[in-house]
Formats: C-alpha cells, structure tokens, sequence
C-alpha cells in the first residue's frame, strides 16, 4: 500500500526515473534505497525527500508555521489514522470535519503533501462511508472531493461518489 | 505563541524539553488533563501549541520540529526519519509500557515491551560515529526520543534492559542543560506515580497495531488475499476430482415453454423491477435490474434450478400521459412505441428473459380487479377524501407533475407539484404558491375528491410476522433489510391506492368509477399479469409459496414497494399468494461523478450503447464489474477503457488465447496428454478454490464479488503460463516436451472452465471460446454442480477450433471522443429542461470538440447560434432579474407586478439557453407569459 502510494507521488511530481523501495520489518516500512547517500526509512520522511527532490518545496508549507502543520497531519496520517480501531473512525471523521470547516486544505489555503497523504490514507474510510454520512461529514468529503480530483494526485484509488446536491436535507421529508 | 501543557503527561516532556534547549520564548500555561484547549478536536490533547496565526498544533512532534526550525534548525531527512519512527513505533511501545507499568503494577514486563524499539535504536547508534543521532550536536531527534525514552528508563524500578550504546547516547543527551530541568517539571520527581493521573485518563493501548479490520479497498480485483496456502490435501483432491472427467454428466437440456413448477426440483420465480416506459432506460436502470436478474437467471439455469424470468414495462400512469401529449400520440401509442425500444435495448444487451409482457393488458385488469375486491371484502380498504388541484378549464384533477408554481420553501418559481427541484424538498401540491396547471397555465382550484387506502397499518401484525421469516431465512440485501426497518419503525399509514386519471386499471368499485389505480398498487400486479400472459398455469407460480421461491431484483428506491406495500396487498388478499423470499436491491451507479440525467443529456443511455461500437459483451462485463453492490459506484469511461485494456484483454483475453495458440501450434490442434506433477495439482487447488467461492458468491447473489474469482482464475493461469515457459520448453528433450504438454493442457482446459463461468456476464463471449475450444457442450452444466467441480473437460486428443483475439483494445483517443459524446446535451426527444444548473456543463461539451465531435451536437449549437458574449450579459441579466423578484416577493409586492417580473425572468432566462446554444423550453402551449 505504501510502496502504491509512493509510486503515484512519483508520477505526481512527475519524477523521471522511478525509485527503488523495498521494505523493512514485519509492518513493511518502505525504504528508500538511493545511490547517493544511505537510505531512507518511513513513508512520510519519503514522501517529503521526493518533494525537495522534485524541488516543489512549497508542498510541505510556505512558512515555519504551516510546515508544522503539514508535519502534523502527515504524522497524524501514519500515527493516527493508519491504526484507528473502527471505534476511532466517527471520532476522527467528526474532528477533521471540524476542522475543515473554515479551511479549503489542511493547511489552509494552499495545496500541500499533508493533502494528499491524508487522502490516501482516509479513501478506505470514505469508500465505506453512506450517502447519509457523507452529508454529515461534509467538510470532510468536500475537502476529499477536492483532494481526489486535484490533478494527478488520485491514480492507484478508485474514486469514491461524491453527490454534490444533498439527499437528505435535514429536519424534511 | 503559547504551550499549553498538563503535568505528569509524558507527551509534554517533549515539549518542554524542545523549549528549553533551543531557548524559544514562549508561554507555558499548565492545564489539568480534561482541559479541551484545540477547539477541533474531541479528545483532550496535550501539548498543544497556539501558533502566531492562531492555529493549534497538537502532536508533540510536531510542536518540538517547529521549535527547532525556528530557533534556525531546520530537520534534516534523518531528522524526520527518527520522529516518524518515534511516532509509529516507538510511541505505541512506550505507551504500552507505561500502562502495564503504572497501572497494573507490572514492571517487569516493561522491559519485553521495550525490547524491539530498543534494540533498533541500539543497531543504528552502534553503526554510528556521531555521539548523537543524526550529527555531531544534539538535534531535534535527539530530543524527542530522550523525552520519549526517559519516564521508562529513568525509574530505577523498572531495570529496563538497556544496551549500552543506547544507554551512552540517553545519559549524554541527559546531560544536556534543560533535558533535566523539562523532566522535573513535568514528573515532578515523582517517577512513574506521577503519571498515573494522566495513564488513568486515557485509554487502553491497543495490542496489535494494524487496521486489519478495514478493507483497503473494494474494487473486485484488487486481489487481498495474497497468496493463499494451498495444502496438500486439497491439491490431492482436486487432483481426483479432475481425473473424473465429463463421462456422468447428464446434456444440457433445451428450455421447454411454458415453464412451469416441478416436484423435487428447486423452483425459482425471477422478476426483474418493470421499467417505466416512457423513457429509454440509461445503463443505472439497466444494472439495477435488467441486468443483474439476467445474470442470476442464466448462473440458475447453469445450475440445474427449474427457472422462470419475467420482467415487462409498466404503462400505466401520469407520465405516460404527460409523454402522450408532448409527442402528441395517444397514451396507447406511447406505449407500443417505448415497450419496442425498450425490447430492442434489453435484446441487444442479450438479456434472456423468458417472457418480457407489460401492464396494459386485460389479464392486468382482472388480476389487478380481482385482488381490489377480496381486499375490499376483507375490510382492508377505507375511504377517505383528499384536496386536491383540480383544473377547470381540463375539466380534470391534476396529478402532481401537472403542476407547477412557487416552491414554499425556497420561493423557486418552477418547484413542480411533488418536488422542487431547487431545495430538492417534498411538496403536497396543494402548498404550491401561485400553482398553474402545466398543460393551459390556468390557475387550478382545490377540490375534493374521494378516494380508496389499503389499510397499512390493520396490516402491519400479519407482515411483520412474514417479515422476519422471509428476511431472516431469504438472501435479503443489507440495504433491502434496512430501507423495510426504517419503514417499519416510521410506522405505517393508511396508504392512497386510487387516483383520478384516465390511464390506468379502472378501480371497478361504482363509487369510484372514473379512477384508476395509484401506479404503485398496480405496477407490482404486473408481476402476475404478465406470468399470466405467458402462460394459463400463472398461478402455479404465484400462488404456491410451499413449492416456489421468489427473487425480486430492483434498485433501492423501489424496496419498500416490494418488501412493504405489495405483500400487504397480497396478504390481505389471502390467497395463499407467492410472496418474496429474495429481495436484491442495488445502490445507485452514477455517471461520470454525477447523476445520469435524460433531460440534461448526461450519461449513456440503452439505445445508445449500441452505437459506440463497443461490444454488448464489453458493456455486460464493465457494468457488472462496478454493480452498485453494497455502496454507489460511478460509471466512467477512462476507467472502463482500463478496465477493459487491463483486464479484459491481458488478463482474461490473453490468457485464453495463449492457451488455445499453444495447442494449434505447438500440437497441431490437439489437446496434449498430461501428467501432473505438484505445481500442476496446486494450481488445479487453486483454481478449484476460485470456483468454489464463485458458486458460495453467486448463490448469494453477490454478482460482482464473484466476478473477481472468474479473473483471479485467469491470473492464476497466466502466471503459471509464465513460469513453466512451454514456449521454450517445446523445443528441449523429451522431458521438457512433456512438461511443455501438460501445461499447455492443463492451461486449455482451464480456458474451458472459465468459458462456463463467463457464460452468465459475457454469453457472447463464452459461447466463442467454447467454440473456439470445440468443447463439449456438457462441460457447462458439470463444472456448476454441487459447490463446484473442476474436471478435465478436453481429454488427451480432443481437437479444438479455430483460435483468434476474444477482445480488442479501446484506444484513449476513441473514449475521449466517447466521453466527450455524453457528458452533456445530446440530441434527443426530450431537450434540456432545466437550464439553470446545467449550463456550464452543457456549453462546455457544446463546443466542437478537438476529437471529431458527432455531428448532431455541432449541428445544435449552430443552428442555435451559441453566442459566448451574448450569454455572459443575459447570465448577469437573468441574476439582477432573480434578485428583483426576490426583493418584491420579500416586500410582499402585488401578485401581478410579481407574476410580470416572473415572466420576464423566464424570458430572460430562455433567451440564455439559446444564446448558449441549447434549444428553449419545447413545449408549444407554453403560455407563460401572462
């Protein structure tokens, strides 16, 4: 899955040649494997080594406050979210649609990595969710709609059905 | 800029630590563990950081890499890659540790819990030469995982294992001016008894760290399984059940009509939901039911069961009327007319119905009739009357959608009589402000009108005790069971079943002569009015529940008239009526990210799948891989040319025409002797496997689901093809001849059993490879029995046919085209007629196209003159006009000063359509204007 995730960054920043990658222990921690320098372990800590590679540094943040923000959910993306119990699921839906409430991306109004990683890591959230969810989370699925229709970003996940007019308009039948 | 932090919580060691030793200034404010200072987030979460923009960090990591960067640090890769190990790792494990510890006073687990992360740390400093992590001074890493690290391994009553090289690394960043002076504050000297306020708050660490339970993703063939062991008893019997060959297996009888019910044989009824007909179905409607009931059907038949598939178009009703008079035929014509189109779309789809009828017929009036009375006999009808539009200058009752007027919701000027298509709300016609009937534009008057309800809820005992047997021992959909639920728990309500329209079954009752039945009571009825027209016995079928088993296939909306309101009907008939025992409903397939839409020309509609030129077996296949089965899936031609490139032709197509090409050239068209070795038996097993899950799937009616193993099956082969090289193998000795024999064989014959379960997607398809193969017609009803048997069908010395390509590829250029074809306003009957929301959309597909765009498209925008500019100012205009209605409606203006501005409005909004290229409103008595 991350080896996935990874290969479709690549295409995104539209780096040339394909890295190698392998993975390490029993959780399969993707690994970098370069020719200059010694190898890089960790999906996120990958992730932003192909953005500086890419030179395209304003994915991670344009100032030392939305970098840590980008840091942020990149480390709630593999800390939080990669081993939420289906208990957790409603509780972390409900906060990043908190959250998104008064944002257009994670870190505000620009586009970063924290975007996409998030995304990819919440699609089997969002894939399983019902029309009435979606609505109920609409922060979060607007936010998703926009991440998965951004250019480039989507290729190894099917896209998930957005309606953009509501079903169920609350408090009529 | 401000740290919020709470004591005795390690996470803020962290912090504290990180503040410290780069000498940031900032506030440190102590709240207590409850406090909930990140307004987002439902949890409480400590540390947390207000950033100078006002934003909250919450994870400590983070908090502790901003302190760094600005203090001029900035976290090199191998930065990063410690804190992201710490968080994914190291954290759970501590964390972990620390609750073992502190709460169940189990310290020396401590060190077991530790041991792995510790031991990583201890590899990676040992390959080191820097005293720190990552470089020669301490660095943000360091930090973090000292402050991690330090409540375990600084109590002195846990002895944590430590190895040395971690040990000298912990004590030298210890040592660092701040590190101790962090850790004091938060602990407070009290060791572990300092945290425990803070571990009983939280809750439990899980065990196993992985989300296992979530499925990563839910397209059929994304295979995640991996490999599956195979043992060696299974290959052993999958060897034996191959070598029994095709010798026992009774011919594939023809069907014989009519078919009626048989002792000792499992008998199915299969209805498909009537499609209404007067529109042309688009490819939802053709999936939701059509489709998926033809696929069930054939597999049935496959598999031996006594089967009976009927389906018909329902005629009946206001829309038929409506159609009638905007095509100007008779509600009789519009019927012959539509049922022809909509037999020639499900005939091209090779939908094999046995009898395809409809409802405007004298069986439907007699059955319909018949059941009207034993309910009305029963007391199971009451009367009531209702206020409804009525048009005087029609001289008739209007039906919902023969009005239109002033949403009271939203003030939309267009809201039709039973919804607005603005707010999307539910209307009762007679809230309709300022309502007009739709054909004179006069204005309707309320009247009364009498009319007939099956009492629901009188009815409501009997069925709920069908219910829960027919649910709990039939194949209910999960979606089927919940929409029935909710209905139930909602209550149920006397329901209308008479209506004052002409087209329809005259209710035979002489106080209400004049009505006809409400479609929804009807329209099921056809069910048995069309069995009857096929054959004389119908009530064999309907009314033998003891011997008969019945499957109804519908997409969602349609469940509550099949799970509530019809078999109350036949309930309260009591005629020992066959109700349903299956009932398969799908979600919504949507189109390209939107809804299909006739009016708006969004989607691809039944007619016009014929005309792509992409076969009807590719059709089948693409709209069976994404049958909405379980949640909405999304109908997209990008994909479908994938899908198709992918696995169609180099998974399934390329793996059928290797193996026939093997035979023909290698062998001279004869299928080579086997002998299997291991390999050969555990791919037999893993195939047999494959089978076995398509049989338990496709009983259950998961169509979709099973399709994965009929691709699986061919990757399997694909693979083995790949290995074994029987392309070099031919060449070498005898061995290696042999070994090129055997899977050539074994492979052939693989292609023969893929032919049988392809047969219910793809007949076309699995009829030619069958051909090709020159198999045995036998082979079809063996391999389906029981929970599946793979055999060898084609024996040493069978000659096949003619091999050649199964599938073609679909070119990006061709699907751009295609796409570009039906995203938005096509020709059709029925123009656009909305022409607010869909504009952007439709101008855009409007444009001639850099691929030849069709022709009809370009001839609409010219003839209509599309003008850019033009449409730019009436935009504008039209939104000033909008706002000036709203402004007098909100002043509570007079009506006609209103009803001018309306008009204007439309006006303006008309000369818009045209000037965007799309042709005006085509109703010809369309007197508006006022």
């Amino acid at each position: 899955m991350a080896l996935r995730e990874l290969s479709s960054l690549e295409k995104y920043l539209g780096l040339k040649k394909p890295n190698k990658y392998s993975t390490q222990g029993d959780k399969k921690v993707p690994v970098l494997q370069s020719n200059n320098g010694a190898p890089v372990a960790g999906l996120v800590t990958i992730a932003c080594h192909l953005v500086k590679q890419a030179q395209r540094p304003e994915l991670l943040g344009d100032s030392a406050e939305s970098r840590a923000v980008v840091q942020q959910w990149l480390e709630y993306r593999v800390a939080r979210l990669d081993v939420c119990t289906k208990d957790d699921i409603k509780i972390t839906l409900k906060d990043l649609n908190l959250y998104l409430q008064d944002k257009v991306y994670l870190a505000g109004n620009q586009f970063t990595l924290a975007d996409i990683f998030m995304y990819y890591g919440i699609h089997p959230l969002i894939v399983d969710l019902a029309v009435q969810e979606k609505e109920k989370y609409v922060n979060v699925t607007r936010w998703f709609d926009h991440v998965q229709h951004y250019p480039g970003v989507r290729h190894h996940l099917p896209l998930v059905v957005v309606l953009r007019n509501r079903v169920y308009t609350s408090g009529h039948h | 800029m401000k740290l919020f932090a709470s004591e005795g919580n390690p996470h803020c060691l962290k912090a504290l630590a990180a503040l410290e030793v780069t000498g940031v200034q900032c506030d440190v404010q102590y709240v207590n563990h409850e406090e909930r200072v990140v307004p987002f987030l439902s949890r409480p979460a400590l540390p947390a950081l207000l950033l100078p923009n006002g934003l909250y960090l919450f994870s400590s990591n983070a908090i502790c890499r901003y302190l760094f960067e600005v203090s001029g640090q900035e976290s090199s890769d191998l930065c990063s890659q410690w804190l992201e190990w710490e968080a994914t790792d190291l954290q759970p494990a501590v964390l972990r540790a620390l609750h073992v510890a502190v709460l169940q006073g189990k310290g020396a687990e401590v060190s077991k819990a530790l041991q792995g992360p510790l031991n990583y740390l201890d590899q990676s400093l040992s390959k080191r030469t820097t005293p720190y992590l990552t470089a020669e001074s301490v660095s943000v890493a360091d930090v973090v995982l000292w402050s991690a690290l330090y409540p375990a391994l600084s109590a002195s009553s846990l002895a944590v294992d430590v190895p040395k090289s971690v040990q000298a690394w912990f004590d030298r960043v210890a040592a660092i001016q701040g590190c101790q002076a962090a850790a004091q504050k938060v602990l407070q000297g009290k060791g572990l008894q300092g945290m425990k306020n803070y571990m009983q708050r939280q809750p439990a660490p899980q065990s196993s760290q992985c989300r296992d339970t979530l499925s990563h993703n839910s397209s059929p063939t994304e295979c995640d399984e991996g490999e599956r062991v195979v043992s060696e008893e299974e290959m052993e019997a999958a060897a034996l059940t191959w070598s029994k060959g095709l010798d026992s297996c009774p011919v594939a009888t023809e069907r014989q009509h009519p078919i009626l019910p048989q002792e000792g044989k499992r008998n199915i009824l299969l209805t498909s939901a009537l499609p209404y007909v007067n529109n042309v179905p688009h490819l939802g409607n053709i999936i939701g039911c059509v489709l998926s009931a033809d696929v069930f059907s054939r597999y049935g038949r496959l598999r031996g069961w006594n089967l009976l598939f009927i389906c018909g178009t329902d005629e009946y009703g206001t829309a038929t009327e409506n159609k009638a008079r905007e095509e100007g035929l008779t509600p009789q014509q519009i019927c012959d007319k539509y049922h022809a189109v909509h037999a020639s779309i499900y005939k091209w789809f090779q939908i094999d119905f046995d009898f395809f009828g409809r409802t405007t017929t004298k069986k439907q009036t007699e059955i319909a009739q018949d059941i009207f009375w034993r309910l009305h006999k029963r007391d199971f009808l009451v009367e009531d009357t209702v206020e409804q539009l009525r048009c005087e200058s029609c001289q008739r009752f209007l039906a919902d959608r023969f009005v239109e007027g002033i949403c009271p919701f939203c003030n939309y000027p267009e809201a039709r009589g039973d919804q607005c298509d603005k707010c999307g709300r539910l209307i009762n016609a007679v809230e309709l402000r300022e309502p007009q009937c739709k054909v004179c534009r006069q204005t309707p008057v309320i009247r009364s009108s009498k009319h007939l309800f099956l009492d629901l809820p009188k009815l409501e005992g009997q069925l709920d005790e069908w219910l829960d047997k027919s649910t709990g021992s039939g194949d209910w959909t999960a979606n089927a069971k919940q929409i029935t639920r909710s209905w139930l728990r909602d209550g149920l309500k006397p329901r209308c079943i008479t209506r004052d329209l002409k087209w329809g079954t005259p209710v035979p009752h002489p106080d209400f002569a004049e009505k006809v039945f409400y479609v929804w009571f009807d329209a099921p009825i056809g069910y048995l009015s069309i069995t009857a027209n096929y054959t004389d016995q119908w009530e064999k079928w309907w009314k033998n529940p003891q011997q008969v088993e019945l499957y109804n296939f519908m997409a969602k909306d349609n469940v509550p008239f099949h799970s509530v309101v019809f078999p109350c009907s036949l309930l309260g008939a009591q005629d020992n009526y066959t109700l349903v025992n299956h009932l398969v409903a799908t979600e919504y397939l949507n189109y390209e990210d939107t809804k299909f839409s006739k009016s708006r020309g969004v989607g691809v509609f039944g007619d016009m799948a014929q005309d792509t030129g992409i076969p009807s077996d590719v059709w089948r296949f693409y709209l069976l891989y994404l049958r909405p089965e379980g949640q909405d899936s999304a109908f997209s031609w990008a994909d479908m040319a994938l899908k198709n490139n992918s696995e169609l032709l180099n998974n399934l197509g390329n793996f059928i025409n290797r193996a026939g090409m093997f035979v023909s050239k290698f062998f001279d068209g004869c299928v080579p002797v086997m002998e299997l070795q291991q390999e050969d038996k555990r791919l037999l097993a893993q195939v047999g496997w494959e089978l076995r899950q398509y049989i338990q799937l496709m009983d259950k009616v998961k169509i979709r689901d099973a399709l994965k193993h009929i691709l699986n099956i061919s990757r399997h082969g694909n693979q083995y093809i790949q290995v074994n090289e029987p392309w070099k193998n031919i060449k070498g000795g005898d061995s290696e001849r042999q070994r090129a024999s055997t899977v050539t064989g074994l492979s052939v014959n693989i292609a023969c059993l893929l032919s049988v379960m392809l047969q219910p997607y793809m007949p076309a398809v699995s009829q030619t490879i069958r051909k090709q193969l020159n198999a045995p017609e036998s082979c079809i009803n063996t391999m389906l029995q029981g929970t599946g048997t793979f055999v060898c069908a084609l024996t040493a010395g069978h000659r096949i046919g003619t091999v050649s390509p199964l599938f073609q590829k679909l070119e990006a250029d061709q699907i751009e085209a295609l796409k570009k074809r039906f995203g938005g306003q096509q020709p059709e009957d029925e123009p656009p007629k909305k022409k607010t929301q869909a504009t952007s959309q439709n101008t855009a597909s409007a444009k001639p196209a850099a691929a030849p765009a069709p022709v009809a498209v370009a001839e609409t925008a010219a003839v209509n003159g599309a003008d850019p500019e033009r449409a730019r100012q009436l935009t504008q205009a039209v939104a000033e006009q909008g706002d000036k209605v709203r402004t007098l409606k909100a002043q509570k203006a007079e009506k006609a000063v209103i009803t001018a501005e309306v008009a204007m409005l439309l006006d303006l909004k008309k000369q818009l359509a045209l000037a965007e290229g799309k042709s005006p409103e085509p109703t010809p008595q369309k007197g508006k204007k006022k």
